[in-house]
């Protein structure tokens, strides 16, 4: 137990630990203390000398945002001491003396902490007759963020935000007096994905961004909770809308999750909804045009061509998932799928996983994973497969905070380091897809080698130590990290990327699996389910990869796609295409006119957004979060579970819901198994390594490696946000790149089973040679073009040009 | 009948008499008072308005419809910032501001209303919205004479609500390179920051701290203390040309 100290402020009593800031006790017993600078999740500093407070002994008032708590001394707020109050109104005096004023069109009007405490503290009128300061304004520190420097405070916020917490080079306080300001470095690019933080936390309307520009006020806004959609971080937002529009997204404090920050992809990656390319109405194909029909006529469609299909025999019906669907539909659909289409193949996973994984999946469910807090806590925390700052920001920024708190030992296991290059203690590097064997070395008692062994004893001498595994990580990766983790006592999670996977596992939405940790093969289980859906398939259906390779054999009929857009997202773009060119009826229940939809969609069911409807999901700690509806979509959307009851419904089926909450109430009901399934020993799973076939020599393997901000579907419309994107780029090792004669820069051919990509190449030493890093989604063609139909991805480099900025200049 | 008293006293007496009782069947009774409307009213001259063909003129300060008034040389006075409509107490406005660029200057400044709308079905003509205006764009007419036959007709856009073009001026939107030919000081050199001029794509932040420092915008001499300050709601003069704003 820390030491307690007690003393009083404003004749009030209070005990708080040793070495709290006065004005967090202040808070305590409910006096806020005016400030600017002083945010509790930043070092204080002291820098807007507004929240002065007198303290009994000390000659002059003390800042209470920096001065910790002393025992039996009398705090003075300016609630009982004029000395405090006077010296609150002249520092709001000096601040307002070169503040231009300009409420009446700062965005920040209304909801200004400036305006406020002038009102409440400051005095009525200013003694400063002078031509004040100006600038330039407003200049534009990204193209998301507008800096006008007049209204500054220079509270340091923002730069301690990017220097303490995201970590970014980004923006300084450069000059001194008067003319000290904001400003962005000059030879380093600004570029950060938490940028909309500092919009958020500046007390004045000095950091404005582009997308809110003078859209509303605060007082026009319609304010509803809801929690982010674009990655399983699961941050909890603030959606404002106006007249039925979206207008900005907020970060909503929650200390377990998102602290008070999100990313900017969570931010600003609203304009989707209303994109030129987004679905408002039911599509039937004709020929090579979509043309709009009624509800009725597509439904019609589709029950002709299931019926068809299963005249035609088994196996020829499969369900595709996309990881966007919230949980409610993630259950539904892995009903629809079993119980009404009869079929188990269904899959939510755009990666072609291993067969062995369904077990793994099976087993996380209903076992405690790590957190947020343990992330927070651990002494060494091992990423294997996973770039959380490209993935799943928020939890960049908690691995971060463990790093810059108590030094955290980072361990990065994979091909390459990628955005954790800075804050990792070690690398082990593996070959792509053989993580799970350096895991399982670890968690094992043999004596290793060089990083591995340091890392080794690293997590023998630390209690609780987290092992973070990706979607990237080979087979045999979730039990290989379980095991190692168990060894330490510590704790391990499956981190996929897309917000709506935790939930399709828990939903069961896999070959295979069923909802609640539970397997189909599995007598029991299929008894427990078997009573709330009737009778279950018998057999385990095809995964993603069975699914495509059969549908390109002409073996299946109807594929029903939910918010997946395969002809991009598919590990191999060409199997992919191949099987929904031959698949007869393509049913795509989506957002926005993809690919997907554009070149093979047969039937388009118009699929409701996250901000428009209210919902449940589950973020990579297994977290359940409600989200409310925030603005209507268009007319004829409908969300995606009652798009699969009104399917079941015309097949002659009941779903058995018919509203949000007796679905809930069933998913209840099912609920998840009593004890989970026991995760697959290491050797069941782990293959061993060098099995691999052995290159030729000439071809070097592909990381494919999504960026946050690329050509997904839900950034399309988001033009300021995706200015800000990181170039797609092909990293290679400098091994590697002196093999081939390319110097950075240099544009590269990256050519591979069926299709290439030319990027300008970025020499990096953390890349396994023999490797090349290029990112999923960021080129015009996906790097799925690259894979053979196995998803296999091997490349050969050939130099285009040297030297891509030259040629540009 | 003789009770000694002179027939000149007795005729005095009864006319007081008579004209107590008069008086206090006028004044004390209800009939009386009723009836003294009319009595007082037969002396006055004749008050019925000729309405509509005669109207009357309204007290000075009438709260008619609105005008959204604008400078000069034909720029718009209101710089969209809801301030109005924050301040109504019946929700009857609507503002929608956006940005004024360098080819499109619609008020001096960053921001301009891009729609705005009076619901005169909501509006009580309070003029709360006149007080909060921080630029005297919305002020009050003396019209009154706006019902209409259809409630879609009471919403009022900018295309009625915009004051007419002064003479010389020209309708709105304006380029920058006009505006700053003109050299006019729309704030009237009240406002403490005059309104920056530099619309269109933003300016990217400059990375050297050096650059940056000349940056500072000085803003010339300050006026003469016996100098007196121009009617903020009309144009002043040319300003002093700002070395480092003409790019
Ligand atoms: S920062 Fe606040 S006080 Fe300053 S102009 Fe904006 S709203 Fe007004
Ligand atoms: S820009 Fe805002 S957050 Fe940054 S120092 Fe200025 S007032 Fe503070
Ligand atoms: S006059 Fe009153 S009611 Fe009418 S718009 Fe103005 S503030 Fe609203
Ligand atoms: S009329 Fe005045 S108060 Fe209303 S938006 Fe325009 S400038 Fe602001
Ligand atoms: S809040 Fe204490 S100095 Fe700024």
């Amino acid at each position: 137990m820390t030491e307690q100290v007690t003393f009083t402020i404003d004749g009030q009593e209070i005990t708080v630990p040793k070495g709290t800031l006065i004005i967090r006790a202040a808070e305590e017993l409910g006096i806020i203390v005016p400030r600017f600078c002083d945010h509790p999740l930043l070092d204080p500093v002291g820098a807007c000398r507004q929240c002065m407070v007198e303290i009994e002994g000390m000659p002059k008032p003390m800042m209470a945002c920096t001065t910790t708590v002393m025992p039996d001394k009398a705090v003075k707020t300016h609630l009982t001491s004029e000395l405090a109050r006077k010296g609150q109104e002249g520092t709001l005096e000096f601040l307002l003396i070169n503040h231009p004023l300009d409420c009446p069109m700062c965005d920040k009007g209304g909801e200004c902490p400036l305006q406020d405490q002038a009102l409440a503290h400051g005095s009525n009128a200013s003694r400063f007759i002078d031509q004040k300061r100006r600038y330039d304004k407003p200049v534009a520190v990204s193209q998301q963020i507008l800096l006008d420097r007049e209204r500054c405070v220079l509270c340091a916020r923002c730069t301690r935000f990017s220097e303490q917490i995201s970590g970014d080079p980004f923006i300084e306080l450069f000059e001194r007096g008067a003319l000290e300001q904001v400003a962005i470095y000059e030879d380093e690019p600004y570029e950060s994905y938490f940028s909309g933080n500092v919009i958020q936390i500046c007390p004045v309307g000095a950091l404005t961004s582009t997308s809110y520009r003078f859209r509303a006020r605060p007082f026009d806004v319609v304010t509803t909770p809801s929690v982010c959609d674009h990655c399983s971080a699961g941050c909890t937002l603030t959606v404002q809308s106006r007249r039925g529009e979206i207008q900005r997204q907020l970060a909503r404090t929650n200390m377990a999750v998102n602290e008070a920050w999100n990313c900017d992809k969570g931010r600003f990656g609203f304009p989707h909804l209303t994109a030129a390319t987004r679905i408002t109405e039911p599509k039937l194909r004709d020929g090579d045009a979509l043309v709009t029909a009624s509800w009725t006529d597509v439904l019609r469609r589709i029950r002709s061509a299931v019926t068809a299909a299963r005249e035609a025999g088994p196996g020829r019906i499969a369900v595709v998932t996309g990881s966007r669907l919230a949980d409610e539909d993630a259950y539904a659909a892995s009903k629809y799928a079993r119980a009404v289409l009869g079929t188990d193949d269904v899959d939510h996973r755009t990666r072609f996983a291993p067969a062995s994984e369904r077990d793994e999946l099976a087993g996380i469910v209903g076992r405690d994973t790590a957190t947020y807090a343990d992330v927070e806590r651990a002494g060494v925390i091992v990423v294997a497969g996973l770039d959380p700052e490209e993935e799943v920001p928020i939890l960049h920024l908690r691995l971060r905070k463990a790093w810059r708190n108590h030094q955290a030992r980072i361990v990065v296991v994979g091909p390459h380091l990628g955005t954790l290059a800075d804050l990792a203690w070690r690398h082990v590097v593996t070959a792509p897809g053989t993580e799970a064997a350096v895991l399982a070395q670890l968690a094992g008692d043999g004596p290793l080698d060089g990083s591995a062994g340091e890392v080794a004893e690293a997590l023998r001498e630390v209690d609780a130590p987290v092992v973070l595994v990706g979607e990237r990580a080979g087979a045999g990766s979730i039990s290989a990290a379980a095991a190692l983790a168990a060894a330490g006592d510590g704790g391990v999670a499956y981190v996929p990327r897309r917000a709506g996977a935790r939930g399709a596992i828990e939903a069961g939405l896999a070959a295979g699996l069923l909802p609640g940790g539970r397997r189909l093969d599995d007598a029991d289980d299929r008894a427990a389910i078997e009573e709330h859906w009737g009778a279950l398939p018998a057999e385990r259906g095809r995964d993603l990869h069975a699914i495509l390779t059969d549908a390109a054999a002409g073996r299946i009929d109807v594929l029903h796609l939910i918010g997946v857009d395969l002809a991009r997202d598919a590990p191999s773009a060409e199997l992919a295409r191949a099987a929904l060119a031959k698949v007869g009826t393509v049913i795509v229940q989506d957002l926005a006119r993809t690919e997907t939809v554009a070149g093979f969609a047969d039937v388009v069911l118009p699929a409701a957004g996250r901000q428009e409807r209210a919902g449940t999901t589950t973020n990579w700690e297994g977290r359940r979060q409600r989200f409310a509806r925030a603005i209507d979509g268009p007319d004829l959307v409908q969300e995606d579970w009652e798009i699969l009851v009104q399917i079941a419904a015309i097949l002659g089926k009941d779903l058995g819901f018919s509203d949000l909450a007796a679905l809930r109430a069933e998913v209840e009901r099912v609920g998840r198994r009593a004890t989970p399934h026991p995760l697959p020993t290491v050797d069941e799973v782990v293959p061993a390594v060098g099995t691999a076939a052995d290159d030729d020599g000439a071809g070097v393997t592909v990381v494919a490696r999504p960026l946050l901000l690329d050509h997904g579907t839900m950034l399309t419309g988001a033009t300021d946000l995706l200015a800000t994107a990181r170039p797609a780029t092909v990293a290679l090792s400098p091994a590697d790149a002196a093999a081939h004669d390319i110097a950075a820069g240099d544009l590269v051919e990256v050519a591979g089973a069926n299709g290439s990509l030319t990027l300008p190449a970025v020499l990096a030493p953390d890349v396994l040679s023999g490797t090349v890093v290029v990112p999923t989604n960021s080129t015009d063609e996906p790097a799925g073009v690259l894979a053979d139909r196995d998803g296999r991805l091997t490349a050969t480099l050939t130099k285009v040009s040297s030297d891509a900025a030259e040629e540009v200049a | 009948m003789d009770i000694g008293l002179p027939p000149a006293l007795v005729t005095t007496l009864t006319f007081v008499v008579l004209v107590v009782l008069a008086w206090l069947l006028l004044t004390r009774s209800v009939l009386g008072r009723g009836f003294s409307v009319p009595l007082r009213n037969i002396l006055r001259g004749n008050e019925t308005a000729q309405y509509p063909e005669k109207p009357r003129p309204v007290a000075p300060r009438f709260h008619g419809r609105h005008q959204l008034n604008r400078y000069a040389d034909g720029l718009e006075k209101c710089i969209g910032c809801e301030l109005c409509a924050w301040a109504c107490p019946a929700d009857a406005i609507y503002v929608q501001g956006a940005d004024n660029t360098a080819e499109a200057r619609y008020s001096p400044g960053e921001r301009y209303a891009e729609d705005y709308q009076i619901n005169f079905n909501r509006c009580i003509l309070c003029g709360l919205c006149i007080e909060a205006c921080p630029t005297r764009a919305l002020t009050m007419t003396h019209d009154y004479e706006f019902s209409a036959p259809h409630r879609r007709d009471l919403v009022w856009t900018k295309d009625r609500l915009l004051a007419p073009v002064p003479p010389g001026g020209d309708d709105t939107p304006h380029t920058d390179r006009e505006v700053r030919r003109r050299g006019l000081n729309y704030y009237g050199g009240l406002a403490v920051t005059p309104p920056t001029l530099h619309g269109g794509r933003f300016k990217p932040a400059a990375p050297a701290p050096a650059a940056r420092a000349g940056e500072v915008v000085p803003t010339g001499e300050l006026p003469a203390a016996d100098e007196l300050p121009p009617d903020p709601a009309t144009v002043g003069g040319p300003t002093r040309p700002e070395p480092g704003r003409d790019r």
